[in-house]
């Protein structure tokens, strides 16, 4: 092993872990002897998830009340760090609260970070990091020079997770020194804009819409041949930014990254931070009316062709089939 | 609150439009030719001048670190109406990661004095998303990244956060670091007036010696990661094309059938 100990930040979904914990704590486990989870909430209901994919121990910081997670779970990291307990390398996932976390421990503990990592191996006792870049034209490999923690940013779906048959892992808390003003904001509403239907991250045929759809109305066909396929719909950002969908659609560098059996990509250019969001989907179909368009590039069937013509005749022949 | 005082993080970067290139020998991006105000900071710009207008007065300075004393970035949101502008150049910060550039940004921000700071969610050339965040840790300032919608108010910042699932309001005492997202605002297009005003305004130009930090903390030496190879990704394989003569609808559908998923 090259590493002796790895923690794997965890972000929640409701009780659960995060997705993301699972795929980190499977990468962590092929690379260091101990794995630790560090997450905040309860940390007894999960700990027979975090036990089964590898995980030794789950560490929580707490509640977190109406605190955001970054600043309390990188102090109480940081704390443990200052007193002798440092984990050789911290994964962190690119996420909302991710990012914020990592921020702020790298500023803590004055180590740097590595951020839009899709790859982590071991060479030579040390760990190296894949980022796609240019798109995902090119793959860069980059280190840390000096002794860590080194903190990683890791984007979703870069490693699947696989159950390791591990027992309960043990659980504690983990003080959270005074944040002073950096803990100071605080959440006072929630609000959910998910549709019915699968999860964009999680569905196995997603169809997403961009600029090329004309305007806010035409997203419908976007979301009826989603419908008609049992699929989810996405976005590009461009739409996200005109108002036309909730940034909870977004698919791409900032928003989710999608990995489906199928995706389906509508009057979309296929700009480099849209397609390192979806580049991996295993087939892509595409739908442009300019020949030039970037998204032709990675397309297993591009259709040269308006939207407005295709979508239509396209949702009709599969609800003759139904 | 009276007068405002927002500082804007604006990066200056080589033109995306252009193609992106890695120098050969350190496989950082190329920055040679002229450097330009990052779309993504023009929201951030907006946004400053439209908060400044709403707490009732106020101003906003821009801070930006950049190579060979480049302003042409600055001139670019001064002439929207930013006040000032605090320029960090020196050839020892070649190289910077973003710890590094939080370090020198939060010493220039805190001869500012600022109620607010303002930055993007991520920047266009260099896309970590994190030193925003380093910045509001180092200077002990709270922070919302992910800021789609900002409201100020007796000291208070109200905005809305992009999150999975929606979003969340959230609510921050003053002094603090917002991100904003592109699309929260409309940036408006510089008048000829403010082009002209521009040329005026004061851009104060500082150097690692002035800010007083430690050497070796910032620049490469502080940077502590390197690049050990770039290599062409896998490529996946060119697919088939075709042009819609009116039954392009068929061809997916049989895609689609031969997939197994209808
Ligand atoms: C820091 C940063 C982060 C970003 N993050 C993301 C991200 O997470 N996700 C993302 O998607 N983008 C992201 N972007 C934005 C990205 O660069 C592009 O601007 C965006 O993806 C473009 O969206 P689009 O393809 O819908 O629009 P456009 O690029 O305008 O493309 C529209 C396409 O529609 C085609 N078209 C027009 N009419 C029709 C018709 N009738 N029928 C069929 N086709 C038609 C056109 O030929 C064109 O190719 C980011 C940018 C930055 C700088
Ligand atoms: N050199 C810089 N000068 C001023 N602001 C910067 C600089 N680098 C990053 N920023 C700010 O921090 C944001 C996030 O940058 P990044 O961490 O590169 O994604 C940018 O969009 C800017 O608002």
């Amino acid at each position: 092993m090259a590493l002796n100990t790895i923690w794997v930040v965890a972000d929640r979904a409701g009780a659960k872990l995060a997705p993301t914990a699972f795929e980190m704590v499977t990468k962590a486990r092929e690379l260091a002897s101990t794995v630790e989870v560090v997450t905040w909430g309860d940390a007894g209901s999960v700990a027979a998830d975090a036990g089964r994919y590898g995980a030794a121990a789950v560490h929580t910081v707490g509640d977190l009340g109406a605190g955001l997670a970054g600043p309390v779970a990188a102090a109480a990291m940081a704390a443990q760090i200052a007193a002798g307990n440092a984990p050789d390398a911290v994964f962190v996932a690119q996420s909302y609260d991710g990012r914020d976390i990592a921020g702020r421990l790298s500023a803590r503990i004055d180590r740097p970070v590595l951020t839009n990592v899709v790859g982590v191996e071991a060479r030579d006792g040390a760990l190296v990091t894949e980022h796609a870049i240019f798109g995902g034209a090119e793959i860069l490999n980059a280190r840390f020079t000096a002794q860590g923690p080194g903190i990683y940013v890791i984007r979703a779906k870069s490693f699947a997770p696989e159950e390791s048959g591990g027992g309960p892992a043990a659980v504690d808390t983990w003080d959270v020194p005074d944040l002073g003003a950096t803990g100071a904001a605080s959440v006072i509403a929630t609000h959910v804009q998910e549709t019915e239907g699968p999860k964009l991250d999680e569905a196995a045929i997603v169809v997403s819409g961009g600029r090329g759809l004309g305007n806010a109305d035409s997203y419908k066909l976007v979301e009826d041949l989603a419908k008609l396929l049992k699929g989810a719909a996405g976005a590009s950002r461009a739409i996200v930014d005109a108002g036309w969908v909730p940034y909870s659609y977004q698919v791409g560098q900032t928003g989710k990254t999608v990995k489906p059996t199928v995706y389906i990509a509508v009057g979309i250019s296929g700009a480099t931070q849209h397609m390192v969001g979806m580049k991996s989907s295993k087939n892509i179909i595409a739908i442009n009316k300019d020949q030039e368009a970037p998204i032709f590039s990675i397309a297993d069937l591009g259709v040269v062709g308006d939207a407005h013509k295709v979508l239509p005749k396209l949702i009709e022949a599969l609800r003759q089939r139904v | 609150m009276r007068f405002m005082n927002v500082v804007v993080c604006v990066k200056q970067i080589p033109d995306p439009a252009a193609p992106a290139r890695l120098d050969p020998s350190t496989w950082t991006l190329e920055r040679e030719g002229k450097l330009i105000l990052d779309e993504s900071d023009s929201y951030g710009v907006e946004m400053g001048l439209q908060l400044a207008d709403q707490a009732g007065g106020g101003e906003v300075t821009l801070v930006s670190m950049a190579p060979r004393n480049e302003t042409s970035g600055l001139r670019t949101a001064l002439a929207m109406g930013a006040a000032r502008a605090i320029l960090v150049s020196d050839p020892v910060l070649g190289g910077s990661d973003a710890l590094g550039t939080a370090k020198v940004l939060a010493a220039a921000i805190r001869r500012a004095e600022p109620d607010l700071v303002v930055a993007a969610t991520e920047s266009t050339d260099g896309y970590t998303g994190t030193l925003p965040v380093q910045l509001a840790e180092l200077l002990g300032f709270p922070s919302v990244t992910f800021v789609k919608k900002v409201t100020v108010g007796d000291g208070k910042v109200h905005v809305e956060r992009q999150t999975e699932a929606g979003f969340d309001e959230v609510e921050t005492p003053l002094p603090a670091v917002i991100t904003v997202t592109a699309g929260v605002v409309e940036p408006r297009y510089p008048s000829f007036k403010g082009i002209m005003a521009a040329k005026g305004k004061p851009v104060d130009q500082l150097t690692v010696a002035d800010l007083g930090l430690p050497e070796g903390s910032v620049g490469a030496a502080g940077a502590r990661q390197e690049v050990v190879s770039v290599e062409p990704a896998e490529s996946r394989k060119a697919g088939e094309i075709i042009v819609d003569e009116g039954d392009a609808h068929t061809r997916i559908v049989a895609y689609l059938e031969q997939l197994k998923v209808i």
